[in-house]
């Protein structure tokens, strides 16, 4: 995400010049120094492939998340159904080792649940930028009676108070799409948790937009724009928007490990993705069952996410010191 | 609500006068209080509309097997759901302030926040059953994170640059991408399960046996204070930096005033502001329910009664745990306020 935006940053500025000092150029210089942020990038990027290539990978190593291999081989579980080898039945056949009670592999079932999340979380997180910058910045040049609205409608989604609300509004998206003795489908659950994360996000970044374009509308640039008769079209997408990207970047960046836990969290609690639908949360939940016999079934996504929140959070860091040097954390 | 509605500004010479100042504050106060209650008014209005958003029949659930049409009727007019819903509404918010009365109950006193869809329990009576669960909960982890959070950020800030600066925010980089989900189990697993050092996470009251109510909840207090303490180290270490380069206190140190004394009468009043916001808020969000932490732990709080509400369809429980858990957040972001101005005689009460 952050090489594409960087070269976008990069791409916009035009090639006149010979020094290339752009500060999509300068930024991206920057970031090349840091070697925190580098190798977070590469933690990042690593863990997108994974999920991106999960059926090829599950396909070479020859299982899928789904079956459970206990019940044609009863030896992989022992009698009280945990796993019968040590760590958690870890193998040269099963590497991660073998869920209790069912029996599926945790190698897959843990790739397939990065994908399930990732995807989620990058969803939620494009949609409430979205919804934030267009929020945002439209409260902020309309002014007037809209930004009253806007400002009046963000205070009270910052007061809601989240989880309760992430909790309580799942099954009134279920409800408005199916009938309430039905099933509910995998797609509608992931289209739910994306709806809900982003109704529930966007006020902050649309706050923050909102208080930049404000100062931005008064500078000479929009007068001049204004007064040689640019439509307001242009002035926004022309004028205002290449001076918000860096908080656009950084705010997105916030966002996405912060939409991972909260979507592992929703199924943690029994509200997001559920059983079989191998997920981050799915698992986590799965491993409180078990987690007093058989730890190793919870350190597998719980480990993995952690380094994904923190190789994110470095990024995130290292991408807002090579944007905006000025800025102290 | 993350910046405070105060505006910095300089006061006129005069205008400081303490008559002057307090009349603000009380204007400030009478001003916010309404503006909550608004808030909590509409938000509790979107819950309700929201509950019947979905087709349901919460007397259907509470009839049971041998379900008669009469009984049915029965049910919904005891439960008060017979009439329209913008009505049940109203008799909901007249019954917080003057009471209520209930065909089938006992008469519900003020503030009545009605009874129980799925147990018939007082909802007023079951949250206050659960609240000291969540009340020791969030201030005991409150007093932990605040002790090591910002006790690590001053000494951070300190010894810029050497390696206790270095691993204390290398630490608390690490301590915020750790979620409670995950680190509740793994210290489970490893103090209760493995050593026995600990017992199994619960609930005692204070006042029956202080021993057990201290060992009981000192897992989850150490567990969210790993999480919470990151955040406060970063700010303080970053607030104080910044506000140990000021020119008011080079010029307290040129006066001749002892480091100590400009550490904490002068650079700490000055970077103590942001976090009393931030503490501010995360004091409401947990006192609204941790959620997941109660679930982690197995402990009966607000946070699990929520669930447990919007499990069962009980409306008036959810109402109730939402009122309360919006109330904690827009109560704590007034308070914030207030106390930033008395921190900051900078800040004008806007």
């Amino acid at each position: 995400m952050t090489d594409e935006a960087t070269a976008k940053l990069t791409a916009s500025d035009g090639s006149k010049g010979s020094e290339g000092r752009s500060p999509g150029r300068l930024a991206w210089k920057r970031f090349k120094r840091d070697k925190t942020g580098v190798i977070s990038a590469y933690v990042v990027i690593f863990f997108f492939v994974i999920a991106i290539a999960a059926p090829l990978i599950a396909k070479l190593y020859g299982k899928d998340p789904y079956t459970t291999y206990a019940s044609a081989n009863p030896n992989l579980l022992n009698v009280f159904s945990y796993p019968a080898g040590p760590n958690g039945g870890m193998s040269s056949d099963f590497w991660f080792g073998i869920e209790p009670q069912l029996g599926r592999d945790v190698f897959t079932f843990l790739l397939y649940a990065i994908r399930t999340s990732l995807g989620i979380a990058l969803a939620a997180t494009l949609l409430t930028v979205f919804l934030g910058v267009v929020i945002g910045v439209t409260a902020g040049y309309l002014g007037g009676k809209t930004d009253y609205l806007v400002g009046r409608v963000i205070d009270i989604l910052l007061s809601f108070p989240s989880t309760l609300f992430f909790i309580a509004f799942m099954p009134v998206i279920y409800g408005l799409f199916i009938a309430p003795d039905e099933d509910i489908p995998t797609w509608l659950r992931a289209t739910g948790l994306i709806i809900v994360l982003a109704t529930f996000g966007w006020a902050s970044i649309a706050r923050l937009l909102r208080g930049q374009v404000l100062g931005l509308r008064e500078r000479e640039f929009v007068e001049a724009a204004k007064v040689t008769g640019a439509s307001p079209r242009r002035i926004v997408f022309k004028e205002l928007l290449p001076n918000l990207w860096t908080p656009i970047i950084i705010q997105g960046t916030l966002m996405l490990p912060a939409f991972v836990t909260a979507e592992a969290g929703l199924a943690f609690l029994g509200v997001g993705m559920i059983d079989p639908t191998p997920d981050w949360g799915v698992m986590i939940q799965r491993g409180a069952m078990f987690y007093t016999e058989d730890i190793t079934f919870m350190l597998f996504p719980g480990l993995s996410m952690v380094i994904f929140v923190l190789a994110f959070n470095l990024l995130g860091d290292s991408v807002r010191d090579a944007l905006d040097p000025k800025s102290k954390r | 609500m993350a910046a405070p509605a105060a505006t910095p500004l300089y006061f006129p010479p005069g205008d400081g006068a303490p008559s002057g100042k307090s009349r603000l504050m009380f204007r400030f106060l009478v001003r916010r209080v309404i503006g909550a209650l608004v808030i909590l008014l509409i938000i509790s209005a979107i819950t309700f509309w929201l509950f019947y958003a979905v087709p349901r029949d919460p007397a259907m659930m509470s009839c049971g097997k041998n379900c008669t049409p009469e009984n049915l009727e029965q049910i919904r007019k005891n439960l008060g759901i017979d009439k329209p819903i913008p009505v049940q509404y109203w008799l909901w918010l007249v019954g917080i302030f003057a009471g209520r009365n209930y065909a089938g109950f006992d008469y519900c006193n003020a503030p009545c926040l009605g009874y129980s869809f799925a147990n018939r329990e007082p909802v007023y009576d079951t949250i206050m059953d659960r609240l000291p669960t969540t009340l020791s909960l969030a201030f005991g982890a409150a007093v932990v994170f605040l002790i090591l959070g910002i006790g690590a950020g001053m000494l951070a800030a300190l010894k810029q640059g050497k390696f206790l600066d270095k691993f204390a925010s290398s630490a608390s980089l690490l301590g915020s991408s750790l979620q409670i989900y995950f680190v509740g189990y793994i210290a489970m697993f490893f103090f209760v399960a493995q050593l026995g050092w600990l017992s199994q996470p619960q609930y005692t009251p204070l006042t029956d046996d202080p021993g057990a109510w201290f060992s009981g909840l000192l897992l989850p207090w150490l567990v969210l204070a790993i999480i919470f303490t990151a955040n406060y180290t970063r700010m303080t270490r970053s607030q104080l930096v910044e506000q140990l380069s000021e020119d008011y206190v080079r010029t307290a140190r040129a006066k001749g005033l002892s480091r100590a004394n400009v550490f904490f009468r002068f650079a700490w009043r000055g970077a103590m502001g942001p976090i009393v916001t931030v503490f501010g808020i995360d004091l409401g969000t947990l006192i609204g329910g941790a959620i997941i932490t109660e679930s982690t732990f197995s402990l009966q709080g607000i946070g699990r009664l929520a669930v447990k509400s919007v499990d069962q369809s009980d409306l008036p429980m959810l109402l109730g745990v939402t009122l309360l858990a919006a109330g904690a957040i827009v109560f704590f972001n007034i308070l914030v306020d207030a106390v930033y101005a008395l921190i900051d005689p900078r800040i004008r009460l806007a």
